[in-house]
């Protein structure tokens, strides 16, 4: 097997199942197979899919810059799973959200989504990742061109969003969203900075040579 | 897919096996209690030194709801102590170590008898009562708690306030060495509570230091805290060290972090939205993975022995 059959046929589907381990976990948890999910089971879940939400934006967004410091480009092979996984937990979230917490009750959620911007917030952060998720196919990829860059920059706005949303319905210790913020704040400080350069060497190399 | 339950029996009614075992034990205790009542140890708060000690002598109370407690594991590892921590498990963990003994409650301010009291002094003169409560916490869920605990009244009426003391200030101790969270400015420590007289003498007021028949554990507020159960669960201060008969309306902690999201009366009340979550609905704690929220009651369903306090307030404006 060569390099990009074992990246095929090997790693994609361990890091697939490692990826599903958190949802695998609230299942097991759920039942009483392995650990619990407390006094409050609604919160947690609620809380455990929010942040693997959170965890895998920062993880699909560590991709390039760390391809980049350590020049493993196979990196990239695994991009576009991890932005799925975003969205799956993204997904999942808003589903516990639904119909554990909101208990489908359609004027409640209506409620939240006009009344409480922070809900507002993390929904705009969602219909983002649908989008992308929805044009992730190489097929559609091909077909928009050079839109679907453009369109997938959004991430970047369903990031800021999405730990938006996580800072604004903390009741008091913003400890944890801070951390997402910061983490957020040296992805994007990173790619600023190589723009920056990138931008420099364009414009020496665009003059003459003296 | 979903499977929902039949509505004829609410989860929440469903009394788990710990709580049943809490229950027979509950009895026994209250059977030894009643043996003691005889014996003529009547009238004299005794709270014993050791941990989660049994407490004799437990009055019942006309109080009480009806509705099943929530199991011990539940009331014991969800709880909001910021001094510990400002996860729902973080007092659990943290509080272990906590030293509630020796313990001494400061008494000040607007009455004839004030001065600092040592813990065992302090409830010397005031009857046990189990009072089985409903707790609105104000991020929208609730438990039935079986305090145990004095009349807030009684104690009131024991220090004799003067006609100056308008309001009674509580404030919890303030101990970075033993309290993890007080090192971080999660809120201006130490955190304070406050309640008009006329709240304070309300016989639905409590001091509890015990949970079902034991003596209080670290993370629920030891050895002595607040409850009033038409409120929001942010007024049952924890852990008090001083009482103070004021004369003006007391700065209390949650107000002060955030005035718009927190007033000073914190009465439960459904048709007044929290700036970020609606106050309509609750999630009763122990009520399982699909059961719906229940209606919040206004009062939280005390409102026969509160209402009056409010006659004539705007409680839309003085939530």
């Amino acid at each position: 097997m060569n390099t990009l059959q074992q990246i095929r046929f090997f790693w994609k589907p361990v890091v697939f199942l490692l990826c599903l381990l958190p949802a695998g976990l609230v299942v097991t948890d759920a039942i009483g197979l392995s650990g619990t999910l407390g006094a409050n089971p609604v919160e947690e879940i609620l809380d455990r899919f929010g942040n693997w939400g959170l965890r895998f934006i920062m993880i699909t967004l560590a991709i390039t810059p760390l391809r980049r410091v350590t020049g493993w480009n196979w990196l990239s092979r695994f991009r576009r799973m991890l932005g799925l996984f975003t969205f799956f937990y993204a997904l999942m979230h808003f589903t516990t959200w639904v119909v554990l917490d909101r208990d489908l009750r359609l004027s409640e959620i209506i409620e939240d989504l006009t009344k409480r911007p922070f809900v507002l917030i993390g929904f705009t952060a969602l219909l983002i990742l649908t989008a992308l998720a929805a044009t992730s196919f190489t097929a559609v990829r091909r077909r928009m061109g050079q839109h679907w860059q453009t369109l997938h920059n959004a991430i970047y706005a369903a990031a800021i969003l999405g730990v938006w949303h996580y800072w604004w319905q903390v009741k008091k210790d913003v400890t944890e969203p801070l951390i997402y913020a910061a983490i957020l704040t040296i992805l994007f400080g990173a790619r600023v900075i190589w723009h920056l350069a990138r931008n420099k060497r364009r414009h020496r190399e665009a003059r003459p040579a003296q | 897919m979903l499977i929902r339950k039949p509505a004829d029996i609410r989860p929440s009614e469903i009394t788990s096996e710990t709580n049943y075992i809490n229950r027979r034990d509950f009895i026994r205790a209250g059977a030894i209690a009643g043996g003691s009542l005889i014996a003529g140890a009547a009238g004299a708060a005794v709270i014993p030194d050791t941990r989660q000690a049994a407490l004799s002598g437990i009055k019942k109370s006309e109080f009480s709801t009806d509705e099943a407690p929530n199991s011990y594991e539940d009331i014991t590892t969800y709880n909001n102590f910021y001094e510990f921590g400002t996860g729902k498990s973080d007092p659990f963990r943290n509080a272990e170590d906590f030293k509630p003994r020796p313990w001494s409650i400061d008494v000040s301010g607007h009455a004839e008898k004030t001065g600092t009291l040592d813990f065992e002094d302090f409830m010397k003169p005031f009857d046990l009562e189990e009072r089985i409560y409903r707790m609105r916490c104000v991020e929208a869920w609730s438990m039935v708690i079986p305090w145990v605990g004095i009349s807030l009244a009684d104690v009131v009426k024991h220090f004799q306030p003067t006609s100056k003391a308008k309001f009674v200030a509580f404030e919890t101790l303030n101990d970075p060495k033993q309290m993890s969270g007080v090192r971080w400015g999660s809120l201006d420590w130490p955190y304070r509570e406050g309640l008009t007289i006329e709240e304070a003498t309300n016989p639905l007021s409590i001091l509890a230091v015990g949970i079902y028949g034991k003596s209080i554990p670290n993370q629920n507020g030891a050895p002595i805290r607040l409850v009033t159960p038409w409120k929001y669960g942010f007024k049952g201060i924890k852990s008090i060290i001083r009482i103070n008969f004021t004369s003006s309306r007391p700065r209390t902690s949650w107000n002060m972090a955030a005035p718009q999201e927190y007033g000073f009366y914190a009465n439960v009340n459904p048709s007044v939205s929290h700036p970020r979550w609606s106050q309509a609905r609750e999630r009763r704690i122990g009520s399982g993975l699909f059961a719906d929220k229940q209606e919040t009651l206004m009062f939280n369903g005390y409102g026969e022995h509160v209402a009056h306090l409010y006659k004539g307030l705007d409680l839309r404006r003085n939530y």
